[in-house]
């Protein structure tokens, strides 16, 4: 009887053991199959003539008709490019002088009331950004609403706060025995942050910096009513610019068979590149951890 | 900027007379921290200007309007808002049991050689973005929830009522799948963060007592780490609510109140995607900015509750954060 319970027991453990197991499994099938589509659909049309040159006409295929313009993503690689470097211009700089206000010159309450706000920014819908961005521009300076820059803008309101939470969780990990031992030495406190401080942190800082990217690489629904998408390459600040993910959106609807392979073929790109990055950034972190570790 | 008492965690203090360089140094990154804190009153205060008209027009009642009327210029938040919560609900109802599985297996269950990987590639979930989980819904979830669960969905709960009318794989039901596994990563890796912030003397007095494997997380460890699964979980709840692209591609896009779960509908972040650049005039245009403050309000009321509960979580037993 005892012998039955402390089976019965055992057998219950495995099998919950078993059913995590397959949780973890089930969590992993849909990564598996994204990147398999995207791979089989997309895979086919890669080649140098699809990372440069622009996106075609909208065509599908007539039997007695020439075959379609196959054409690529390159101004939506462009812009991107153009996009993200600018947010990133625009949003390291203020996200990494909020982590050092927050960390480095905390009164008590604004310190903690910033890394507090900027948290609670990570989770604004990202849609917001884009229509915050849209309605300003709506009301103050109309002309350029669909442009590189409203675009670029509506990406920095999403990277901001997560470059302030990151580099803050980066300076946080540097020892104040550092700190303490530069200003000894007499060294003023700016120079001991930037040249200390943020130096030491440097590895994750850029970790953060990374990861803010990634996710603004990205992002479509902000790029919806600012960088509005365009089959041309860049044509200025302040007119609209093409970007991957609102060319898989535009395109991957579109009843046009051209079309929808140039989408997939981009959703590879961006999957492959977001990828490499986010495994990147955990090596990075993961010697980063170790060195602090002492180990 | 004296500061009468110095603890242990803070930077040390300086007394000297302040150098102009410090003063600038602190005035720049002073505008940085201050920035973060404008922000976000800046966006609330750009959407409540705008959406004033709408208020004007119809008041509170908005919130309880079950019209998106564009014809007749009437505009009610209901079909836009449930269409969110509804699909937000079956995002957590289906993400959170594989996400809370999957962080326990990978925090005690599993092997130690796998749990590294396979939580990164869990993470790596979240990389995808929206818009690729949007295009992939289109060929496969779409057609598999067309031609596979949602008959049979009909067939087993149609009796319930929320399982009829036609299965066009583009609904309700599967913008919930979608979401579900969006949030998947966010709640898991949360979770698994504070279960393995669990002391290990809770293991180790279950295991003393005699207890399974099994026992040990179930009474030793889960209960320990509840408010940061709380928390993981309000938060995927906060990505689910929002999310946009991947709904507006599998959701159907019609402005009416779902009746089941096969209907087409719309969440306010697809609304603000589908009509905020087409609008029929201020009135609407403005009816859409108020939607998007009211989702805007409950997205940072959320958060700000998960961000309370897991803060302390993690703060509390020295977890990850610092």
């Amino acid at each position: 009887m005892k012998f039955d319970r402390s089976a019965r027991r055992k057998l219950w453990s495995h099998t919950m053991t078993v059913l995590a197991g397959l949780c973890a499994l089930v969590a992993l099938i849909p990564l598996a199959s994204v990147i398999y589509q995207a791979a089989v659909l997309g895979g086919p049309v890669l080649s140098v003539d699809f990372l440069t040159a622009n996106p075609p006409s909208p065509c599908s295929p007539v039997v007695g008709q020439p075959p379609c313009a196959v054409g690529g993503i390159g101004s939506a690689i462009q812009g991107t490019l153009i996009l993200v470097g600018l947010a990133t211009a625009i949003s390291v700089p203020i996200g990494l002088a909020a982590a050092v206000f927050a960390v480095e010159y905390r009164g008590r309450f604004l310190g903690l009331a910033i890394s507090f706000t900027a948290d609670v920014l990570t989770g604004v819908p990202s849609i917001i950004a884009g229509v915050f961005i849209y309605t300003y521009f709506v009301i103050y300076y109309p002309v350029i609403v669909f442009s590189a820059l409203t675009g670029a803008l509506a990406l920095s309101v999403i990277m901001i706060p997560i470059v302030t939470r990151t580099c803050e969780e980066a300076l946080r990990t540097v020892p104040h025995s550092l700190r303490e031992a530069a200003l000894a030495l007499g060294i003023p406190k700016w120079r001991t942050t930037l040249q200390i401080v943020v130096v030491t942190a440097l590895p994750a800082v850029l970790t953060g910096i990374l990861l803010s990217v990634m996710r603004a690489a990205g992002e479509a629904a902000p790029l919806l009513f600012t960088a509005f998408g365009s089959r041309l390459g860049f044509q200025g600040f302040n007119n609209p610019i093409n970007a991957l993910p609102l060319l898989i959106y535009n395109f991957a609807e579109s009843p046009y068979k051209n079309w929808i392979s140039l989408a997939w073929g981009a959703a590879l790109i961006l999957i492959i590149l977001i990828l490499i990055a986010s495994v990147l950034s955990r090596l990075v972190v993961n010697r980063m951890v170790r060195r602090m570790r002492g180990g | 900027m004296t500061r009468p008492t110095l603890s242990p965690g803070d930077p040390i203090v300086r007394r000297r007379p302040r150098r102009w360089g410090d003063l600038i140094f602190a005035a720049l990154v002073g505008v940085g921290g201050i920035g973060v804190l404008v922000l976000i009153l800046a966006i609330v205060g750009i959407l409540v200007d705008q959406s004033a008209m709408s208020f004007r027009a119809f008041g509170w009642g908005f919130i309880i309007g079950t019209q998106w009327d564009v014809k007749n210029n009437i505009y009610g938040v209901v079909p836009a808002l449930s269409g969110t919560l509804i699909t937000s609900a079956i995002a957590l109802l289906i993400g959170f049991p594989l996400a809370i599985g999957s962080a326990i297996f990978l925090t005690t269950q599993a092997p130690r050689w796998m749990r590294g990987p396979v939580g990164t590639v869990i993470e790596m979930l979240a990389a995808v973005p929206s818009v690729v989980y949007g295009f992939w819904a289109l060929y496969v979830l779409g057609p598999y929830m067309r031609t596979s669960v949602e008959p049979a969905l009909h067939r087993y709960l149609g009796w319930t009522g929320g399982f009829n009318g036609p299965a066009t794989g583009t609904d309700i039901l599967t913008a919930g799948v979608i979401l579900a596994i969006m949030v998947i990563p966010t709640i898991s890796a949360i979770s698994r963060e504070t279960l393995a912030a669990v002391p290990n003397s809770q293991k180790e007095a279950a295991l003393s007592l005699g207890a399974t494997n099994w026992e040990t997380t179930r009474y030793g460890i889960v209960p320990y780490a509840r408010s940061g699964i709380f928390g993981a979980t309000i938060l995927g709840l906060g990505r689910a609510l929002g999310e946009t692209m991947a709904v507006t591609m599998t959701i159907g896009n019609r402005d009416a109140v779902p009746t089941s779960f096969f209907s087409q509908g719309q969440t306010i972040s697809s609304l603000i995607a589908n009509e905020l650049t087409n609008s029929n005039g201020p009135l609407q245009y403005s009816a859409i900015i108020e939607a998007g403050l009211i989702l805007l309000l409950i997205s940072l009321l959320v958060n700000v509750v998960a961000r309370l509960l897991l803060w302390r979580v993690l703060r509390v037993s020295g977890g990850s954060t610092e």
